[in-house]
């Protein structure tokens, strides 16, 4: 709305003079989700290939970290709500046209599913852990005994929470920066990635190690080819696309974005993962710490820039 | 609603009258006067649109609404059910029109086309109140409604047609 007036003086708050009804607990909100997907799926995974034994840090330690950043993930959601006595409204109806709801949802089982996880993991990482009732104990045995099962469930699910932290964004056609169908792939593989980068951090084996850097290398590369393709498709779209990609290509998000997610969150700890493959001594914590700001960031800056952009008439 | 931009002086009165009629919360305004100017002088060229929320048929907040607050009622109005809303603000990211606001009481309000009003026999608050006779309200199914007289006899456009949403804002230039 460049060239017009408010002649009759609107200023209501956080909606002008740019959207702002959204702060720091989405995005927060959106990268704890991206990173307990990202976490989940991969314990999922190295358990149907049967490798729990040469990829601890994956399918026991890691999951640990999952019902922690699920929580504080909704809990942040719950702050941003603004009719917060009202929240329980999100469970009396399903309404698939709205990705919201069904993100409420699927967090409502992948929740309980993470900490069933953990539960049947607990007395192998705290050997002097004791459920104290009879029935909890039966109950362990019981989440031990279907953990193939709920391996794949893990899995399935954590590709929705994934796809869903970006769809939640894509489906507002009125910002014209979100509204496009990469966010959702895109949201999904940076997750997976500061997933990784978590659990790399916390492994102590080598062989693991290597195998997830390999992994989290792939994912970097195929985080790199959306983000271009994302921006192809801004500038070959209508003027309030192009107007949108010009945040990145010159206004003001242009230092942020390239330099602190595309430079120092994706490609400088890719290169130092190679050069840790290649058998140079790098300290692990390095590029994981990159990694999870780079993620971090980049769902700080989509949620903020997102919301500048609009139609103009 | 129709609009018409060559009578409308850009007074404000609708966007008083809304605000004394409905409620509205200091600072906050369910219906607003946008002044567009083209060109430089002399080729200058000035519109003005008393603008509000555009009760679109493919409404995109209706859609994003996590539970069903936001609904079209018969006749075409969106409204917001206050005691199912949660505040989440799903609708105000889906709106190009950015007609939403946040109200202090948590729960997301906008323009109701005065349905209370409406129930009495009565016209909405801004079209009875406009000094110049600048806005048309009514049925656009009945084609004797001053809606649908004024549209069948002038030129007119929608804001963001591209957006998608079937606005039912009509401004008439």
């Amino acid at each position: 709305m460049k060239e017009e007036l408010f002649v009759s003086g609107r200023n209501i708050p956080n909606i002008d003079p740019y959207l702002n009804i959204w702060h720091w607990e989405i995005p927060v909100y959106l990268f704890l989700g991206g990173l307990a997907a990202g976490i989940m799926f991969f314990a999922g995974y190295f358990t149907i290939m049967r490798k729990e034994k040469e990829m601890q840090a994956t399918v026991k330690y890691a999951p640990f970290l999952v019902p922690f950043a699920l929580v504080l993930g909704l809990f942040a959601l719950f702050l941003d709500l603004k009719h917060q006595l009202y929240f329980w409204r999100l469970y009396t109806t399903v309404r698939l046209e709205s990705p919201m709801s069904w993100g409420a949802w699927t967090l409502m089982f992948v929740t309980p599913l993470s900490m069933l996880w953990v539960a049947s993991y607990m007395k192998e990482v705290f050997p002097k852990w004791d459920w104290k009732f009879n029935i909890l104990n039966q109950f362990e045995a019981l989440a031990i005994k279907y953990r193939k099962a709920m391996a794949w469930a893990l899995m399935f699910l954590a590709v929705v929470l994934g796809v869903y932290t970006g769809i939640l964004l894509s489906a507002f056609n009125a910002r014209p920066l979100w509204n496009t169908s990469i966010l959702g792939p895109l949201f999904l593989v940076s997750g997976m990635s500061t997933g990784l980068a978590a659990i790399i951090w916390m492994s102590k084996s080598k062989y693991e190690r290597k195998v997830l850097s390999r992994i989290d290398l792939i994912f970097i590369g195929v985080e790199l080819f959306l983000i271009i393709h994302m921006f192809m498709g801004f500038m070959a779209a209508s003027e309030v696309q192009i107007e949108a990609a010009q945040l990145f290509l010159g206004g003001e998000f242009t230092v942020v974005f390239w330099v602190f997610i595309i430079i120092l969150g994706l490609i400088f700890p890719a290169t130092l993962e190679v050069l840790e493959l290649r058998g140079f001594h790098i300290p692990i914590w390095i590029p994981s710490l990159l990694i999870l700001i780079g993620g971090l960031l980049l769902r700080f800056v989509m949620v903020e820039a997102g919301q500048i952009t609009r139609y103009l008439y | 609603m129709a609009i018409d931009t060559k009578k409308c002086v850009g007074c404000g009165d609708c966007v008083v009258a809304c605000q004394t009629e409905n409620n509205v919360p200091h600072g906050y305004c369910r219906d607003w006067i946008v002044e567009n100017v083209a060109g430089s002088y002399p080729n200058v060229e000035i519109e003005l649109r008393s603008e509000r929320c555009n009760h679109c048929d493919n409404s995109p907040c209706v859609r994003c609404c996590p539970t069903g607050a936001s609904h079209i009622i018969e006749g075409g109005i969106v409204k917001v059910t206050h005691n199912e809303c949660i505040g989440c603000g799903a609708c105000i990211q889906s709106c190009p029109y950015d007609a939403r606001y946040s109200h202090p009481e948590g729960y997301v309000d906008k323009c109701t086309f005065c349905d209370h009003r409406l129930a009495k026999g009565q016209s909405t608050a801004c079209v009875e109140v406009c000094p110049t006779s600048c806005l048309y309200f009514g049925d656009l199914e009945d084609p004797n409604s001053d809606v649908s007289k004024a549209l069948k006899n002038r030129a007119w456009k929608v804001l963001a047609p591209e957006a998608g949403t079937k606005p039912q804002l009509y401004f008439l230039t």
